[in-house]
């Protein structure tokens, strides 16, 4: 059985520290599997674990504090064939309990390696994730506050399918290694010792009490059946193999002329639900199968059903620049919630400035020429206003003509939602 | 809804003969993912947070089909450290965030740059501090973006103007990162990621595709050690024939911690020379008149769509005028900021934060003074006031 120990730099722990018989475990499972230095790496944390990666002929990866799992995971989608062995402590348990989590819950197929000696050994003893609440810590009395961390227990519950718990003394400790490590799925190893440079010296912890106290916790036995389940990666690759292509950005066709003499900016008042985005849209599109520029930009809450919705439209013969309305040259104001959000705005049109609302809408006093929607006469829904008033704006100038407006809804729409929308621009012909 | 496909044309009305152009219709956030995917990349993870999300959205529909990852982190933290990871790997990664994720990348920042791992970071800005607004633009980052990083190391931030400059300056950023194995941001801004608008894409062109440097195989490899000429280590990857070492302490040319201050010196002035040395080779910057001029504009970001309408006006009616837009903002392009504000006569700086980039322009002006104009509060700068500001 070849060796992957670095012979150039031998383990430095303190003498009696469990971490040294781990390292030497480690590298026995590894031989056991026949793993070359090559196929392996060795993702440390920080702390005395930290130093694991250091003492291994393998690729090495040691990186901050509780994040081994995250350069683990991107490591192990881009190679996965290579064996990733994460190595970490109590400490970088407690710190990167989210990505323990997570890595519990994705099932990508690495191996935690969870260095247990129940304190911070290398910043001087503080209280962890783990240490029993009647342990001596340089936390002061802290740790009498909170209850230890059982990980493998949560793992479990987090959908880990192999957990593991033993002391770094096990005889077993190689061969459960390797089980962990052969297992084609995330395995999780508390691996529980003594701390002799921190934790020993305030605490009468023996490896033997440790593994009486473990008795105490409920069973982890390897394999957790309920959480058996397709390996991550390659489940991924599945379902991406599945995926379909990615078409191109939408090239729109240049179908007619426009005789759009300067910049026109029309700024789309209404709520969800009324497709405000959708006739913003419809309208750049329109613009655009006519040979001009187009920008839109949208405005509404987080809560997407509920609220206001506004769009700002330019559309110009030349490149847009600036993408803000200040002062539109069309409104249209199809509900009170989005008239509420430019208020000022509309106060302050004038006489050549084009409103078209929706019937009864009440709109602050302005010099700007209004023209309703008659939704109701036409039989138009609330949910076709919005392009309704676009078909309106067709009549009253030369923002946009009818057939570059049915153009957008072609570009937009498709099968019966679009005969509907060609159906409102019709009737809106009259 | 489903959407028919866009791509094949109507087919009635009176159609113009021929394809006179053909603009497509995205927003600064798919531009820069379809940029990322055309400059080879094919990882990408990061966390939901507007006004970053689309482009999430976009690399999880692009990179499946064509074999590339995409993968959603648990937190902020956890995506660069994927992206780490896979870069580590050998992949090119990208992530994309604002200014909240910027500071859980922190960290993960540093350890990019000690480690030297290529990565793109997209910052779509919005209002801070903190939580702020999340659908308003800012570019109250960019600072952050320089110095958020333990250590102070020099880092790349582009900044671009409208989707046209995030395709192509993201093209730009894979390039650095890869050339300088480091990480590069992208200091896009909320007005830009989510305004859509028409794009003439198809006559973009990405500059030639760069790849890190590999050692050759007749050589030794030490993970850190820059060989000959060159200030930036050659790359193998994690996973590969010949063993790896990454390590986020401080290490010597073979990867292992080191304590030898004469090592560590030698490699922090390497961190910053391999990047400051060379700005002059990627100052990108547009600049709109004579260098020779009354007044100069300085400007970036969205702000500069603005400047332009501006500055366009006032030429107009007589004013001698010029406009320089900055492109690369760190390292910050010393050379052709000296030479336009030494031309000048006028130097006018418009910004869309409290000033982040006073200081640099200021340092630069020999004592002369800098008009100043800035506006954080969630709206634009508008034409008019930048032309308030720059009427005599």
């Amino acid at each position: 059985m070849t060796s992957l120990l670095n012979a150039q730099r031998p383990p430095v722990f303190c003498p009696g520290c469990s971490h040294e018989r781990t390292v030497h475990a480690l590298d026995q499972a590894l031989g056991r599997l026949d793993r070359a230095g090559n196929q392996v790496a060795v993702v440390s944390d920080i702390g005395c674990s930290g130093l694991f990666d250091t003492f291994f002929d393998t690729h090495a990866l040691h990186g901050l504090h509780g994040r081994a799992l995250t350069y683990a995971t991107g490591l192990k989608m881009a190679c996965p064939e290579l064996t990733v062995i994460v190595v970490m402590g109590d400490g970088g348990l407690g710190i990167g309990g989210a990505h323990v989590l997570s890595a519990c819950r994705r099932n990508l197929d690495i191996t935690l390696l969870v260095l247990n000696n129940f304190n911070y050994g290398m910043t001087g003893g503080q209280c962890s994730a783990t240490t029993p609440a009647g342990a001596t810590t340089s936390s002061g009395f802290l740790n009498r506050l909170e209850a230890p961390l059982d990980i493998c227990t949560v793992a479990g519950a987090a959908g880990a399918p192999w957990v593991d718990r033993l002391v770094a003394t096990d005889r077993q400790l190689s061969e459960r290694l390797a089980g962990a490590i052969a297992f084609n799925g995330f395995a999780l190893l508390d691996i529980r010792g003594v701390c002799p440079g921190r934790f020993s010296a305030h605490n009468r912890t023996s490896l033997r009490q440790i593994e009486a106290d473990m008795h105490e916790l409920p069973p982890a036995d390897t394999i957790v059946a309920a959480n058996q389940r397709p390996e991550y990666s390659a489940h991924y690759r599945q379902l991406a193999a599945a995926a379909p292509a990615c078409l191109p950005p939408a090239r729109i066709e240049m179908r007619r002329q426009h005789a759009l003499p300067r910049r026109c900016r029309i700024l789309l008042l209404g709520a969800a639900g009324q497709r405000i985005n959708t006739a913003g849209e419809v309208l750049c599109l329109a613009a655009m199968s006519s040979g001009l520029h187009a920008s839109q930009k949208n405005d509404y809450p987080i809560t997407v059903m509920r609220g206001h919705s506004v769009s700002e439209v330019i559309v110009d013969c030349e490149p847009i620049g600036y993408t803000g309305i200040d002062k539109p040259d069309v409104v249209i104001a199809l509900a009170a919630e989005g008239v509420a959000r430019r208020r000022q705005i509309i106060g302050a049109l004038s006489a050549d400035d084009l409103v078209i609302r929706s019937e009864g809408l009440e709109l602050p006093p302005s010099q700007a020429r209004i023209i309703d929607v008659p939704a109701a006469t036409l039989g138009i829904g609330p949910r076709d206003q919005a392009l309704a008033a676009l078909a309106i704006l067709c009549s009253q100038g030369p923002a946009i003509t009818r057939e570059a407006l049915q153009d957008g809804c072609k570009l937009r729409f498709g099968g019966s939602i679009l005969d509907k929308a060609l159906d409102v621009i019709d009737r809106c012909r009259s | 809804m489903k959407l028919p496909d866009l791509s094949t044309t109507i087919t009635d009305g009176n159609l113009i003969p021929g394809n006179i152009m053909a603009r497509c219709f995205i927003d600064g956030n798919e531009a820069i993912s379809r940029a990322a995917v055309d400059a080879g990349c094919r990882f990408f993870a990061g966390y939901p947070i507007t006004p970053a999300t689309t482009i999430f959205h976009q690399m999880v529909k692009m990179l499946p089909p064509v074999g590339g990852i995409c993968l959603q982190g648990e937190d902020e933290i956890a995506s660069i450290g994927f992206c780490i990871g896979a870069s580590m790997a050998g992949m090119k990664a990208m992530t994309a965030t604002s200014g909240p994720g910027i500071s859980l990348y922190s960290e993960q920042i540093s350890f990019a740059i000690g480690g030297e791992i290529p990565l793109v970071i997209v910052d779509v800005q919005r209002l801070g501090p903190s939580t702020g607004s999340a659908t308003k633009g800012a570019d109250g980052d960019i600072q952050f973006l320089r110095w958020g990083n333990s250590g102070g190391l020099p880092v790349i931030v582009l900044a671009p103007v409208d989707a046209v400059d995030c395709y192509q300056l993201t093209g730009h950023a894979f390039n650095l990162a890869e050339r300088f194995r480091c990480p590069v941001f992208i200091a896009s801004n909320k007005e830009i990621g989510m305004t859509r608008e028409s794009v003439e894409l198809a006559k973009l062109q990405l500059p030639p595709i760069i790849d890190r440097t590999t050692c050759p195989v007749d050589q030794p490899f030490l993970p850190f050690q820059a060989p000959a000429g060159s200030d930036v280590p050659y790359f193998l990857p994690i996973g590969g024939q010949r063993l790896v070492r990454q390590t986020s302490s401080t290490h010597g040319a073979d990867g292992y911690i080191t304590g030898d201050t004469e090592q560590i010196g030698a490699t922090i002035r390497r961190l910053a020379q391999k990047i400051d040395k060379y700005i002059d080779e990627f100052s990108f910057y547009e600049m709109d008149g004579e260098p020779h001029c009354a007044t100069l504009v300085i400007t970036y970001g969205v702000t500069a769509r603005a400047a332009r309408q501006a500055v366009a006006a006032l030429r107009l009616s007589g004013h001698d005028i010029s406009l320089l837009i900055v492109k690369t903002l760190f390292p910050v392009p010393v050379k052709i900021l000296q030479e336009t504000i030494r031309a000048a006569d006028r130097i006018v700086l418009i910004e869309m934060n409290l000033g982040l980039y006073k200081t640099e322009i200021e340092r630069l002006c020999s004592g002369r003074e800098v008009i100043h104009h800035t506006r954080m509060d969630g709206e634009l700068i508008s034409p008019e006031e930048i032309s308030a500001v720059l009427r005599p």
